[in-house]
């Protein structure tokens, strides 16, 4: 084997490819042959690094050096300087500019070192194209343990021991999930992946596929020995191409490797996996919808009884986790499930993958031990909220979960805790507000959403979900009335008790949580017709202050109606019957003369 | 289709017959069929769901069924350039919501249309997964991000300026 003096780690995940990581590995290799380095010096195209804020990311070890916010234009300096000269190139330094939160090494960066990487473990170390660099990081050992050493109802006691729960939301125990399909009488049974992630905003499932997609085949094939199959279908978003892509080639790997197919480590068991994908639909993330739209049809859910462990895809007894669930499985397996153990609080082991985004400085991923509390994810790890502004709230679970206020930001994460202050963990999506954002307003994007996204197939989600966006919209336009609080509230608990699927059933949640813990502001739309935040248009006037307006008719000309009139040099003033509100003004003024009122 | 004149319909008819005949033995054939046929035609009409409906031996009915229930299935054909707005969470709380508006402005369109030259089609869309850029629009597979209201006109200009 070929040793290499250095390796060059770029995240090619998504989010930096989308800002040009790909033609960076390609200057990289360009220079690195240029400089004639090439075979001391190897390039190595991985998973996403979690800073997504920061991206594109380029890492250098042995040092551990991390590059942010690399542009192809630098990477000849990073070359002639870094890998050539050996010295570090400081103005594309994590932290650069400030002198004394600049870090030398990955190591040293807040964001990473008060994480702990479990699902996350090969993200952004390995090249998840190459089978050899996951089998190097113990991959594959623990499907070797479990198909030589133990029998499937071993596996499942492994599992149930640790105290997995399901990390897609519910949080259902993983292990009693595969005890039960274990149990159901059938010669053909499926293992099912969720990758459908549907929450906007949570896009974990999507990195650990790009990043590490062996964990989740290795892990499927240990659930496929536990519960008696040897078909798996992994479901995914259409919308993931490259998460597609290197799935297709890992599945593609592993057969070539035996380590999937016939008679897998010359035992008994043999295990085939195929990819179907997903055609954007949101209630497809619910395990019956999803089984169905596997089967070829509208995606729409079903009632429970029977679960699918006992009778799901094609009639079949069937397990379905999510991407994150698989992840830690292997390991669980490598480290014993007392380790996972010790990881979490009482009723929630191990870690969980939150996608932080918003109005947060350090946007991606970010894996904690379960029990981290919210500040220390905002403020510690996040870095905060940008631009001076006050926290207003955290909102997890996406269109099922709910707002945390400032007030809660000192509870610790977890299934139970989560659940007790309104919201829930759901994927993992993690999006934070400051007072600029209107709490009404975001309770009717996430109905306009549920909305749009109900199958339609029960009524109290098809029509109840309508009438309550209705509400919302009439409250947001300032046609509030007296009474709309109560009729959202009432609506709100009969969807949540007569729902068919989780989706309707938790679809009230967002207006349910902020009508508890922002009840002043859905009153002062109703009562004061104001949006606090100045969010809602129609409630909003844009003004100029006399004071501070030198009258150099900027934001007149800039008008698209013609609504600002004035004498130079003198205070203008703005028509607010023909004012169409598009906030032009305010944008061109450069006296700051212009606020929301 | 067809009416250019030349063969490319007998073309994407006969890779419509070697998707169906790919399939047609597979439980639950239809969707991956759609996803495939789609990125033949570009779009999913009614004579197309017809000829699928009998290569499947499925009743039309269930084939309109799904292509209406998924979103990434179209009935109407799409722009040149498909302009794409991210509607995820953390885009909109980071006002994607004005960059819309102003993609509408620009192209006169509304969202879910395609403009009357085939030019340009304007859809929100779920997050693509790029929250850390956010918020970010997608112009067929280029994305661009940390974007406000006013960067909006230069880059639909570029896409105007360019001739296929």
């Amino acid at each position: 084997m070929q040793i290499f003096r250095a390796h060059v780690l770029c995240c090619a995940g998504t989010g930096c490819t989308s800002s040009k990581s790909l033609q960076i590995i390609d200057e990289f290799e360009k220079h690195i042959k240029d400089n004639h380095i090439d075979d001391e010096v190897k390039v190595i195209k991985t998973g996403c690094f979690g800073l997504c804020a920061e991206g594109p990311i380029v890492v250098i070890y042995p040092e551990g050096t991390m590059y942010v916010r690399v542009a192809p234009e630098d990477v000849k300096e990073i070359v002639e300087e870094h890998l050539v000269k050996g010295r570090t190139v400081s103005r594309l330094l994590a932290g650069h500019h400030d002198a004394e939160a600049i870090s030398q090494s990955l190591d040293d960066v807040d964001f990473f070192s008060r994480q702990k990487r479990i699902a996350l473990r090969n993200c952004g170390v390995i090249n998840p194209e190459s089978i050899d660099e996951y089998i190097a990081r113990d991959g594959y050992v623990a499907l070797a343990k479990v198909l030589t050493e133990m029998t499937p109802q071993q596996a499942i006691d492994v599992v149930t021991a640790s105290g997995l729960r399901g990390r897609g939301g519910a949080g259902f125990p993983a292990g009693r999930k595969w005890q039960f399909a274990a149990n159901s009488k059938g010669d053909i049974k499926y293992v099912c992946c969720n990758a459908d992630e549907g929450d906007p905003g949570a896009f974990m499932d999507r990195s650990i596929l790009e990043g590490d997609p062996h964990s989740v085949i290795e892990a499927m094939t240990i659930a496929g020995y536990a519960i008696g199959a040897n078909h798996g279908f992994i479901y995914i978003r259409a919308e993931y191409p490259i998460a597609v892509q290197r799935l297709n080639i890992a599945i593609k790997q592993a057969k070539e490797y035996g380590l999937i197919g016939d008679r897998i480590f010359d035992t008994d068991f043999s295990f085939s996996l195929e990819i179907r994908l997903g055609a954007g639909a949101f209630v497809c993330g619910e395990e019956t919808a999803l089984m169905t739209s596997i089967e070829g049809k509208r995606g729409e859910p079903r009632v429970r009884p029977p679960f699918p462990a006992v009778k799901g895809l094609f009639g079949k007894p069937t397990i379905l986790n999510n991407v994150e669930t698989y992840a830690n499985i292997p390991v669980i397996f490598t480290h014993g499930p007392e380790w996972f153990n010790t990881i979490g609080t009482e009723k929630s082991k191990g870690t969980k993958v939150f996608a932080v985004g918003g109005k947060i400085m350090n946007t991606g991923l970010v894996e904690i031990p379960m029990g981290t509390t919210l500040r220390e994810i905002v403020y510690d790890i996040g870095g905060g909220i940008p631009n001076g502004k006050k926290f207003k709230a955290a909102q997890t679970g996406g269109p099922s979960g709910g707002c945390i206020p400032a007030e809660h930001l000192d509870t610790p994460i977890d299934y139970d805790s989560l659940a007790r202050i309104g919201s829930m963990m759901g994927s993992g999506g993690l999006i934070v507000m400051d007072e600029d954002n209107c709490m009404v307003d975001i309770a009717k994007f996430f109905l306009e959403f549920t909305v749009d996204e109900s199958c339609g197939k029960c009524p109290p989600c098809r029509i109840g979900t309508k009438r309550m966006l209705e509400i919302l919209e009439k409250i947001t336009n300032g046609k509030g009335e007296d009474g709309d609080i109560e009729k959202l509230e009432e609506l709100a608990k009969s969807i949540s008790k007569s729902a068919l699927c989780g989706l309707g059933q938790t679809a009230p949640n967002p207006v349910l949580s902020t009508l508890r813990y922002f009840r002043h502001e859905y009153e002062a739309h109703i009562y004061d017709k104001k949006c606090p935040a100045g969010v809602c248009k129609a409630m909003l006037q844009y003004k100029i202050n006399p004071d501070k307006c030198i009258g150099c008719s900027l934001c007149s000309r800039k008008c698209p109606v013609e609504a600002i009139s004035g004498e130079r040099k003198k205070p203008y003033v703005i028509d607010q019957s023909m004012c169409t509100k598009c906030g032009v003004c305010m944008e061109t003024c450069k006296f700051a003369a212009i606020y929301k009122g | 289709m067809g009416n250019c004149g030349c063969t490319c319909s007998d073309t994407k008819e006969k890779k419509l017959q070697e998707i169906i005949e790919k399939y047609k033995d597979l439980e639950g054939a239809l969707i991956p069929v759609l996803h495939e046929v789609q990125d033949v035609y570009g779009y999913l009409p009614l004579s197309v769901q017809t000829k699928i409906a009998n290569g499947l031996n499925v009743p039309l009915a269930e084939v309109y069924g799904v292509v209406t229930f998924y979103t990434q299935f179209s009935l109407y054909p799409k722009g040149a350039y498909k302009v794409q707005v991210c509607l995820g969470t953390a885009c909109y709380v980071k006002g994607a919501g004005a960059i819309l508006e102003e993609i509408e402005k620009e192209l006169g369109i509304d969202v879910g249309k395609c403009s009357e030259d085939g030019k340009f089609s304007l859809d929100a869309c779920r997050c693509i997964g790029a929250c850390g850029l956010a918020p970010v629009i997608m112009i067929n597979e280029d994305v661009y991000g940390r974007l406000v209201p006013s960067d909006i006109k230069g880059i639909i200009q570029k896409y105007k300026e360019k001739v296929d």
